[in-house]
């Protein structure tokens, strides 16, 4: 049917379409006016949100290249919350560091689409496409702050390493295609299946070059050096988002690559993924302990948990699958949450990210202080937050496949972790304040934001049952 | 000639690629470098697609092109905002962030 071809890419045609519209109504601006441009990203993203809702267990495909299966369902749902809470975050940035609103906003919301298309894409070759759609525009946002060396000098990091790694990326594909004939994973799936591959140096070769592209954009040991760098050099609000939206596409598409087409071949790549998640989950601890800047601490924290995200790609079980999902949503909140405290903060000429800015944080803003509190504690995995039970969920997934090794070390690395976030929490409340730059005053609508991910952290955390559900329901329909 | 050849010049071409972008001092080099990476993976698409005898190889080296156009706007976009900060184009003067 012609008329319900176009369905599974609903939800990225809404996010899209809100882009274009802001675009347009930057360009019919007035000097001077104000525009409410984030509340249009807003409304595209709901209408996203929304979408994907209607399209629950439809399974429709657009093009045999895209497809709305719950799987890039739930992801779209974590993406929207993902782009929501950015936009909300953005409003006080974006005015007290004269960004352009209109670029901003677009160039963001067309990051989302890419992201979007990663995780629904069916097709090596639209994956590969999604993966540059969504770093490209990342790569913007990076620089979005031209005036600041440190900025620019961030983006042109993140950009050349990202296309080396795209690069990379591609030419597995190419191998990819040369053996089996196809880019679409089912076919590639079914061909690998029917041939016994796993001696073919060629496609060895493939499958090794994806990894080092997919391992790239979730910031995996070895290839995690330009996070720190990067994440330091964005300003903050695009360092949360960033940190979750890309890294929420990343797993997506990995998941849904080595899980349903390059299945048959789980004996030839695990042991890597193994080594890969135990490493990215040890060296992300470890150097996270020694950081000064806060930035640079919680970007080693997110090697560190998209190491436990791979410690439940190598199990793969169902359980692994489903624990994959959960933590992406319960991540997600939690380091948004945990960026937009640093992102109200700082200061049009400073970042105010050091851990020495944060001395005596309750004391001037208690409020803010106890939700970065939580958010760190979620971070650490402690009960009652979400980062407890996601943690719990991928641990006990791990267990289900016999990996007790990798399992142990996410549980000892978790443990050094919480040294570190505790030691921001002992930072706040208990040594006493510098002298400071103080930030502006804080708006409601950021309190607003904040309100929401705390809410979504505890809700995950105290009654996880549903979401538990939501993903397990949504693994059920594909692999 | 057979398929060996072109894997192999795509190979070392993909390689050269590789480490100008690690080897190189000149921004714009680093950029060429990545570019040159790209183009070897599209010689190695072309060979496997007359492998094939159909023309996917060749639609795909098309798309291959368009996304290396919009990275080299992007990427020179950045290095000339790099160049009004610093007036060089030596990478090792940008030094703000630790490696």
């Amino acid at each position: 049917m012609i008329s319900s071809s176009f369905d599974a890419i609903i939800p990225m045609l809404c996010v899209a379409l809100a882009g274009l519209v802001v675009l347009l109504a930057e360009a019919f601006r007035e000097r001077g006016e104000k525009m409410p441009i984030g509340g249009l990203a807003i409304i595209g993203l709901v209408g996203a949100g929304a979408a994907s809702i209607l399209l629950w267990n439809r399974n429709a495909t657009s093009f045999g290249v895209v497809t709305a299966d719950n799987f890039s369902l739930f992801v779209n749902l974590v993406l929207v919350a993902v782009g929501i809470l950015t936009v909300i975050f953005s409003s006080q940035t974006v005015d007290r560091d004269k960004i352009p609103a209109g670029e901003y906003y677009a160039i963001m919301l067309f990051a989302i689409v890419g992201m979007m298309l990663m995780g629904q894409a069916t097709d090596l070759l639209v994956i590969f496409l999604a993966l540059e759609t969504m770093s490209i525009a990342v790569y913007v946002l990076t620089g979005i702050r031209r005036e600041q060396q440190q900025s620019t000098e961030a983006a042109f990091k993140y950009f050349l390493l990202g296309a080396f790694a795209s690069a990379f990326f591609l030419y597995g594909v190419a191998f990819i295609y040369g053996v089996t004939g196809s880019t679409n994973l089912d076919r590639i799936g079914s061909v690998i299946a029917a041939q016994s591959m796993s001696g073919n140096p060629m496609i060895l070769l493939g499958v090794g070059l994806l990894i080092v592209g997919f391992a790239f954009k979730v910031a995996a040991v070895p290839f995690h050096m330009w996070s720190p760098d990067v994440y330091e050099g964005a300003p903050a609000v695009v360092t949360g988002f960033m940190s979750t939206g890309v890294k929420a596409a990343a797993v997506a598409a990995f998941v849904r690559v080595f899980l349903s087409s390059l299945e048959p071949m789980i004996a030839d790549w695990a042991p890597v993924l193994w080594a890969i998640a135990a490493a990215t989950m040890i060296l992300g601890t470890v150097v996270g302990v020694a950081q000064t800047s806060l930035k640079r601490m919680l970007a080693y924290s997110s090697i560190a948990h998209g190491g436990y995200l791979l410690a439940g790609l190598v199990a793969g079980n169902d359980v692994g699958k489903a624990a994959i999902l959960f933590y992406l949503a319960a991540y997600a909140l939690t380091n948004l949450g945990a960026f937009g405290v640093i992102a109200l903060l700082g200061t049009r000429e400073r970042a105010n990210d050091d851990l020495r800015d944060y001395a005596g944080l309750f004391k001037s803003h208690p409020a803010l202080a106890v939700l970065m509190t939580f958010f760190l504690l979620s971070l650490g995995g402690f009960p009652p937050t979400a980062g407890f039970i996601a943690k719990w969920y991928v641990f006990s997934a791990a267990i289900g496949s016999g990996y007790y090794g990798l399992a142990i070390i996410g549980v000892l690395s978790s443990v050094v972790s919480v040294f570190f976030y505790l030691r921001i929490v002992v930072m706040m409340f208990m040594t006493e304040r510098d002298a400071r730059p103080v930030p502006a005053p804080i708006t409601t609508m950021a309190y607003v934001g904040l309100a929401l991910s705390l809410v979504g952290v505890l809700y995950l955390g105290v009654l996880p049952s549903a979401v538990i559900d939501f993903a397990q329901a949504s693994i059920s329909t594909i692999f | 000639m057979s398929i060996g050849h072109y894997l192999v010049l795509s190979g070392v071409l993909f390689s050269i690629g590789a480490a100008g972008v690690f080897l190189r001092k000149n921004l714009i080099t680093l950029l060429l470098s990545v570019e040159i990476m790209l183009n070897a993976v599209n010689l190695a698409f072309v060979a496997f697609g007359r492998q094939f005898g159909t023309v996917d190889g060749q639609i795909i080296t098309f798309f291959v092109m368009t996304v290396a156009a919009a990275e080299a706007a992007v990427g020179l976009a950045l290095v000339i905002g790099l160049f009004r900060h610093r007036e060089s184009l030596n990478p090792e003067a940008f030094t703000s962030l630790k490696w």
